[in-house]
């Protein structure tokens, strides 16, 4: 069946089999390689995106239920907060603070750290780790994943009350 | 060449492969796609044991999109069997079955299709007639006259038995005061990485050539797959440029890349094969040590220890894979970080019907480390005296180095005592104590454990000698080329794949350092495996000892290249010159500039030195520092540097749920001078969490029928961000007079001791109660059920 999903602010149009997952139609259909299967079992969060904002596990939502949603993919969080290819405040943070290691679960630990800062601008270490407890990292033992995510939230709290942004 | 102070090296400085996973721009395997593609599914077979009587996968065939089905039968007679290091010519392994299942998952038969999806769907077509088989799980039972053999024409379940004998060990246990046995467990548990193994293999009939992207962590990778398919060395093309997704030892899908090869020679096409996890957990040939030990300690009455009897039975799997050798690493550091002057070694492995195991981080240095440490806390805790002060008497001091050890490896340097006097500084022993007594005042069940650990490093393959006198392998080298352009930029080559361990960053600092270039400037470029130098992979903590090691040296080679220039320059001695921010300054004042030294190697021979060759570049291959010697009397010295770890946790759980929480976790490490403090920290805190998942959560349990029932992330636990504490790290630097830097192997640390170390903890929790555990993973509910049964006085049992 032809399905039309926003993804990235662009409108992917292909042909697909109902059961086709929304993580193998942004790999497979779209091309975008930035999301990852890690367990296709909903358990490991290496396939997050958002929906609409909200952090979900690719690898349990078939494309034909996306239709209508606006997904972001790790390709496309940069685009709303800085010039295009640089990276935004999330992923500077997570290279300065080495928040990753192998770099397999980084788009999905990403997304859900933009997810959980859009909602809670100044969130404590232990919100964080609440946050991104259902993304596994087998490299890292979390830390510096928590740290990156405290500094990035550190310095979009800065930016947002910053006199000078433009 | 030792340095005082750096100009790139051990400061903090953001490792440069971080932007490209940062915006989802890796070069995983997954990720690559070739022109005219088909793709593997693969059907595994439930039984533990059968023999296949026939594979009906007619009705398979039939499905639109389906191209081929290939079967063990087929491969037989096409390829020759995997490798695996030891004499034991009838434990064969290829790729798929053959004739026989020895293990519930096991691989029978391949789907090739235009989409893994149909090659799936066909799956659900095939039938299998099956005669089942006796079967044996555990290793105990498999050394048995009684048991079935797993391998029929092998004639025994045993891969390897050999017992070493280092010392006056009857001597030292006669003239002991105390004798103390006891047997620890460690469980079946793996790194699982989060990205399964994957392969893209590419035959080229044309130019007779096969490339192979994999998402491999292996030594001599090309050589074993041209071995098993009959090719050349040089028709094997394996391409470093794939990021792997994480792997600590485990990533050696050298069974999943046969197969895929083959089926691209045979249908000339290229062939994707990506696990699903299900295909990876039960037969990825992934999983890692399971072992039993027996051991005895010798001991006077103020706690030196002066002896001990270990048996290591390994529970190795179907096949051999990797599993018997890691019962050999640890002989090269067998008595840990203490003086414990005689040692009795026996190593069994044994085949089984479970998955087949592969190289795990440390390579059986963690469940070793796991049996001693246990032993030293059951030595103090029969003498009353405090597990800490034990462990203070018993340590090698800093002033014995290089010290050696009954089996034959001289430990380089080290500072143990330094190290904990850190550890203490940031939390404090006695106040750690004090705090669990508070606790346990409350009612809480309350523990403090430590665990003192080495790593050994710089990875050498002495132990393959060591166990099969026909392997003669001395030789473990790394290497490195530099080339500086006509532009002059630096570029840096490096022969092999990482997954997460930052070489790149690891290559430009070094080089950076010595040619005084920022390491930013510098291109860390990846050549395939006909463009590479020899080399041995990231195995066995080594490349911040090889690779750094090799670039290090292949820098001086360019360095020295270029002091040579300036000498004819400006005609005088080496003495009178300086090399300095990239340019050559004599003591008269005259200066040669990169940009002139470039002009002079790129475009203006006749200026150089005579019969000097045009060009900057280098190449470097080196060999494991201190190592190159055949075992002699059952000794050998294995790794050049021994890292040290020193762990100290506070944990806690109430007396009925059980749910432990950590609440404090301190590590000292000391692995010499570091090269980047993030990307050591980094692997430090993973080695912990790591560490804590075998503790406690993570294993492969197989039930009684012989299947898997932790086979999804469902069952088989992994700990999540609520699980791992905040870790506090203590650094110290003692160098290693052995390397180029200083520096030492930190890529297994935490995974070494941190199990010893939450083992310590629990059994201190308790030891109130005269109760104890004594395997791991440390099922929780099986204490809250110890707790139940003690507080009943065993009127009910689990």
């Amino acid at each position: 069946m032809k399905i039309e999903i926003n993804i990235n602010n662009n409108i992917e149009i292909h042909e697909v089999e109902p059961r086709v997952t929304l993580l193998d139609f942004i790999r497979d259909n779209v091309g975008l390689k930035g999301t990852h299967a890690g367990c296709e079992h909903g358990v490991c969060g290496a396939c997050t995106v958002l929906m609409n904002g909200e952090a979900v596990r690719s690898c349990l939502v078939l494309a034909v239920q996306s239709m209508g949603d606006k997904i972001i993919t790790i390709e496309g969080v940069n685009s709303e907060d800085s010039e295009s290819g640089l990276l935004n405040i999330i992923q500077d943070a997570f290279c300065e603070k080495h928040g990753l290691q192998c770099g397999y679960c980084t788009s999905g630990m990403i997304l859900t750290a933009e997810a959980l800062l859009k909602v809670n601008t100044s969130p404590t270490r232990e919100e964080v780790r609440e946050a991104i407890s259902g993304n596994i990292c087998r490299c890292t033992g979390y830390v510096q994943i928590v740290d990156s995510i405290m500094l990035a939230a550190d310095r979009l709290s800065k930016r947002n009350t910053s006199p000078d942004k433009s | 060449m030792k340095r005082e102070k750096f100009k790139f090296l051990s400061k903090d400085r953001v490792p440069s492969e971080n932007s490209r996973f940062v915006s989802g721009k890796g070069n995983f395997v997954a990720d690559i796609d070739r022109p005219n593609m088909l793709h593997v599914a693969i059907l595994p077979c439930h039984e533990p044991a059968a023999i296949i009587k026939k594979i009906d996968f007619s009705k398979a065939l039939e499905l639109k999109g389906v191209v081929d089905i290939v079967t063990g039968d087929e491969l037989l007679n096409a390829i020759k069997p995997l490798l695996n290091g030891l004499d034991t010519p009838h434990v064969k392994r290829y790729p798929l079955a053959i004739k026989r299942v020895r293990y519930a998952g096991e691989w029978v038969c391949a789907v090739v299709a235009n989409s893994r999806a149909v090659a799936e769907d066909a799956l659900e077509k095939i039938s299998l007639e099956l005669i089942k088989q006796e079967f044996v799980l555990d290793a105990e039972e498999a050394l048995s006259d009684k048991s079935p053999n797993v391998h029929p024409d092998h004639g025994s379940n045993i891969l390897l038995e050999k017992k070493f004998i280092w010392g006056e060990v009857e001597k030292d246990f006669d003239k002991s005061d105390h004798i103390l046995n006891y047997t620890v467990k460690w469980g079946r548990n793996s790194t699982v990485p989060i990205e399964t193994f994957g392969v893209v293999a590419e035959w080229n009939n044309i130019e007779s050539i096969l490339d192979v992207w994999a998402s491999i962590q292996m030594p001599k990778f090309s050589d074993h797959i041209a071995t098993v398919l009959g090719l050349k060395g040089n028709d094997v093309r394996v391409h470093f440029d794939v990021d792997v997704g994480g792997s600590y030892g485990v990533k050696r899908g050298i069974k999943h890349t046969i197969l895929a090869s083959y089926i691209s020679r045979k249908l000339n096409r290229p062939i994707k094969f990506i696990e699903d996890r299900l295909e990876n957990m039960r037969a990825g040939d992934a999983h890692g040590p399971e072992r039993k030990f027996n051991v005895s300690l010798a001991f006077d009455n103020n706690g030196k220890i002066n002896s001990m009897k270990m048996r290591a039975l390994d529970n190795a799997g179907a096949y051999a894979g990797r599993a018997p050798f890691q019962l050999g690493k640890p002989i090269g550091a067998i008595v840990g970080p203490y003086k414990i002057s005689s040692v009795e070694y026996e190593a069994i492995s044994v085949t089984t019907n479970k998955a087949v195991q592969e190289a795990v981080r440390g390579f059986g240095q963690a469940p070793t480390n796991y049996a001693l440490e246990t032993g030293v806390d059951k030595v103090a805790s029969y003498l009353k005296v405090d597990k800490l002060d034990l462990r203070k008497l018993n340590f090698i001091k800093a002033s014995e180095f290089p010290y050696t050890i009954p089996s034959g490896s001289e430990y380089d340097s080290g500072d143990y005592l330094t190290v904990l006097e850190k550890v203490f500084k940031e939390t404090n022993y006695k106040d750690l104590i004090n705090k669990r007594d508070k606790l346990r005042k409350k009612g809480i069940m309350a523990g403090v454990g430590i665990a003192s650990c080495l790593e050994p490093s710089g990875g050498n393959s002495s132990f393959e000698p060591l166990l099969n006198e026909k392997n003669k392998t001395t030789t473990w080298m790394e290497s490195c080329q530099i080339n500086v352009d006509a532009l002059g930029d630096i570029i840096v080559k490096i022969h092999t794949t990482s997954s997460g361990q930052g070489h790149e960053t690891l290559v430009s600092t070094i080089v950076g350092e010595i040619l005084e270039v920022s390491p930013e400037k510098i291109r860390v470029s990846r050549p395939n495996s006909l463009e590479s130098l020899p080399g041995n992979s990231p195995v066995g903590s080594r490349m911040a000892i090889m690779l750094g090691g090799a670039a290090a040296r292949a820098a001086d080679k360019i360095k020295s290249k270029i002091m040579e220039i300036a000498k004819f320059k400006f005609g005088v001695s080496k003495d009178n010159l300086i090399y300095k921010n990239a340019s050559v300054i004599s003591n008269d004042g005259n200066v040669l500039t990169w940009q002139q030294i470039i002009d002079l190697c790129h475009r203006q021979i006749n200026e150089l030195p005579s019969g000097m060759d045009p060009g900057l570049a280098s190449f470097d291959i080196m060999q494991v520092p201190t190592g190159g010697k055949l075992p002699k009397n059952n000794k050998v010295h294995m790794y050049p540097c021994y890292s040290f770890e020193f762990h100290l946790v506070l944990i806690t759980f109430d007396p009925v749920i059980c749910k432990p929480n950590i609440l404090s976790y301190t590590v000292g490490h000391d692995c010499g001078t570091v090269i980047n403090p993030s990307i050591v920290t980094g692997m430090t805190y993973g080695g912990v969490a790591h560490g804590i998942g075998a503790a406690l959560f993570e294993e492969f349990v197989y039930d009684e029928n012989g299947q898997l029932m932790t086979q999804s992330f469902l069952d088989y636990l992994m700990p999540s961000s609520n699980e791992i504490p905040e870790i506090k790290i203590v650094k110290h630097c003692t160098p290693s007079p052995h390397t180029y830097f200083g520096q030492k192997g930190s890529g297994e640390s935490g995974y070494l001791g941190a199990p010893a170390a939450i083992s310590s903890a629990i059994n201190d929790a308790l030891n109130p109660l005269k109760l104890e555990v004594s395997s791991l993973p440390i099922r929780m509910h099986f204490v809250s059920d110890l707790i139940a049964s003690h507080e009943n006085n065993g009127k009910f049992k689990k």
